[in-house]
């Protein structure tokens, strides 16, 4: 909406330039959606029946102090006053202190964002290299045993309790058969050698040469990874299968045949690459949807993540925290749909 | 064309007459076709098999009491923590001695009640919200659809998670926080049938009648857009029922006695290297329930709305 005033002036000039009005358009809806996510997040701190003043001063505080913060907090300020300031906050980085641990909320997701980062990211690595052979593999051989077989995984992916997956992965691989670390990020003698660079296990302990300790948090990142690749897998492969079933249909491809191209060279060559532009976006989106999945994997696997961390402060009632983590989510989820959207918009010239 | 070859008396009968070319009166038209429906979906195995599964559950949570060997509430510490196939208690006990199997048939009800309740109150949030959008156009139409961006621009489960923290734990308010996460997409697809509906010939005929918007979106829209919702929930139940039971698992849905799904795993955790059978029997039962929603509803899918295949 801010954004708006801009452009009147400019369209009594002439005709305007095409790619200013979708960056004003984009632009705006970024800012209305954002200022939406904000304004839910604001609601719902409302409507909560904790007191922030009482989780403050604690119940034996007498009126005066009471009063005191209740003012400090800026409570006595109309609803809508309330609101800007708190965007006002939110802006400025400040999303309040954790009642839980008296630290910046800001501090604590910073801590811990990496964590879930990098289990996401493995995630995504995983569904891409399994999902997009499967879901290719499914549509040129459509009908067949692997089309049945990616069509088995889609439905098995659908239709399982991520949490419990996560139970049972641990119970077979790591209590029966032990292959894999348990939960946590690294076993408990490995714990604080490597020092803090990024926040990133794996990337950390490889920048310092520590070979053991990576190996270490590969067999404890391996499970948690491959049962979120497994979920983005289902979805990859099924997204992958339909565009791929709805190139080879079109005419070109019959005539890269005609023409005596081998399979392979049609299908990788000709058809794969006409849906890499869609397939970025269902990429950046599972991507998006495994920071949420991580939440119930997080607790399985003792993740310190913002998972973990949300639940945590949830179940303690810390709803700075709390709101805090689900800006950051549903900001970083905003974010990812606008990068995707804008691939699609500058790799696809249809879209123009 | 109306004569159909003899297929004999009694069901034959009926059968002629269903699938009869020159129905003699609308009611004849309408149970025709539904039937040309269920024979369609009658040929879709995984979809009968789905259904199956279903009324299996529906007839469980009817009888749970006649069905269920024990109290699912009662404890016998003496009796803890037993395997699987021990003498009255064919998938064991937990931590406390009740029953599992008699806690698991009676947490199918606090299954089909979350699901029924947000399967009934999303779409019809949706579906208010896409058609008023859809038919009014204009200003209504962009601030609904920005609302319903909005809402669809978060990640539900932690959307769901950020209300329940609000309102406070229990069955209810998971429902509640699952269907303010879950009606957005009905909202998209109604509206989308909307404005193909709305500029249709019918609609300026029953409008030069006199109709008001009221009546041509209760009467005459949303009958149109039911099939395509209908597709869509039971696409959805098992996302429902996956979320309730991470709410559940997270200690946030059915409190604790309850022997609701979720809360059952979240109580197994604890011992799962040791009694794997106390998490696992009520994941496999979610699983299931689960799964034959999605068969179902594929199946559905194939019948109600053959335009989308794959990947809507």
């Amino acid at each position: 909406m801010t954004t708006a005033p801009d452009t009147p002036p400019r369209a009594r000039r002439g005709p305007i330039a095409p790619w200013f009005t979708t960056t004003v358009g984009t632009l705006t809806s970024i800012a209305v959606t954002m200022l939406g996510l904000l304004f839910v997040t604001f609601f719902i701190g409302r409507v909560m029946p904790i007191d922030p003043v009482l989780a403050i001063v604690g119940e034996r505080a007498s009126q005066s102090t009471y009063d005191q913060v209740y003012r400090q907090l800026g409570l006595d300020q109309p609803l809508i006053v309330q609101f800007a300031y708190y965007i006002w906050d939110v802006v400025r980085g400040d999303f309040g202190v954790s009642t839980l641990n008296a630290r910046p909320v800001l501090e604590d997701i910073a801590r811990v964002f990496p964590a879930t980062l990098e289990l996401a990211t493995l995630g995504v690595i995983v569904g891409v290299v399994f999902g997009i052979p499967l879901g290719v593999a499914s549509a040129v051989k459509q009908g067949t045993w692997i089309d049945h077989l990616a069509r088995v995984v889609g439905l098995v992916g659908y239709s399982m309790p991520i949490f419990w997956l996560g139970m049972m992965g641990l119970l077979v691989f790591y209590g029966i058969l032990g292959w894999v670390g348990g939960p946590g990020r690294l076993g408990i003698f490995y714990q604080g050698i490597v020092p803090d660079r990024t926040g990133m296990i794996l990337v950390d302990s490889a920048l310092a040469g520590e070979w053991e300790i990576l190996g270490n948090a590969f067999s404890h990142i391996v499970l948690p990874a491959s049962l979120l690749g497994y979920f983005s897998m289902a979805y990859i492969s099924r997204m992958t299968r339909s565009f791929m079933l709805e190139q080879l249909s079109a005419e070109y491809v019959t005539t890269a045949r005609v023409k005596g191209l081998s399979e392979w060279a049609v299908v990788w060559g000709h058809a794969f690459r006409n849906i890499r532009v869609q397939l970025i976006t269902v990429i950046a989106l599972s991507y998006a949807n495994l920071l949420e999945g991580s939440v119930l994997t997080e607790i399985i696997f003792a993740w310190p993540g913002i998972g973990s961390y949300i639940t945590t402060a949830l179940l303690a009632a810390d709803m700075n925290a709390v709101l805090g983590g689900t800006v950051v989510i549903g900001l970083v989820f905003i974010c990812l749909n606008i990068f995707s959207d804008l691939l699609y918009r500058v790799f696809d010239p249809r879209a123009k | 064309m109306t004569a159909l070859p003899e297929h004999g008396r009694g069901r034959g009968g009926w059968r002629d007459w269903l699938l009869s070319d020159a129905p003699a009166s609308r009611g004849q038209a309408r149970a025709a076709a539904a039937w040309q429906g269920w024979l369609n979906f009658r040929s879709n195995t995984l979809a009968m098999i789905g259904l199956g599964i279903l009324l299996g559950l529906l007839a469980v949570a009817a009888l749970a009491p006649w069905l269920a060997p024990y109290d699912p509430f009662v404890q016998d510490l003496g009796n803890r923590l037993q395997p699987p196939g021990t003498p009255g208690h064919p998938l064991g006990t937990d931590s406390l001695g009740r029953d599992i199997l008699s806690r698991l048939i009676h947490g199918s009800r606090i299954t089909l009640y979350i699901v029924a309740l947000v399967a009934l109150i999303a779409p019809l949030a949706g579906l208010l919200v896409g058609t008023v959008a859809g038919y009014a156009g204009g200003w209504v139409d962009t601030i609904l659809m920005r609302i319903t961006d909005i809402f669809l621009a978060f990640p539900r489960l932690v959307l769901a998670l950020a209300f329940v923290a609000a309102l406070g734990a229990g069955i209810e308010n998971a429902v509640i926080a699952i269907s303010l996460t879950a009606w957005p997409p009905y909202a998209r697809i109604a509206r989308a049938e909307t404005l193909t509906i709305r500029s249709s010939d019918y609609i300026s005929a029953v409008r030069l009648q006199g109709a008001g918007p009221i009546r041509i979106i209760t009467k005459h829209i949303w009958p149109l857009c039911i099939s395509s919702l209908i597709v869509r929930v039971t696409l959805d139940m098992a996302g429902i029922i996956l979320a309730a039971a991470g709410l559940g698992f997270l200690g946030l849905g059915a409190q604790p006695p309850s022997p609701e799904w979720g809360a059952m795993i979240a109580e197994g955790r604890r011992f799962i290297l040791d009694h794997w059978y106390v998490a696992t029997v009520p994941g496999l039962a979610i699983f299931t329930v689960s799964l034959a929603f999605n068969l179902l509803g594929d199946g559905l899918r194939d019948v109600l709305d053959p335009k989308s295949g794959e990947g809507g």
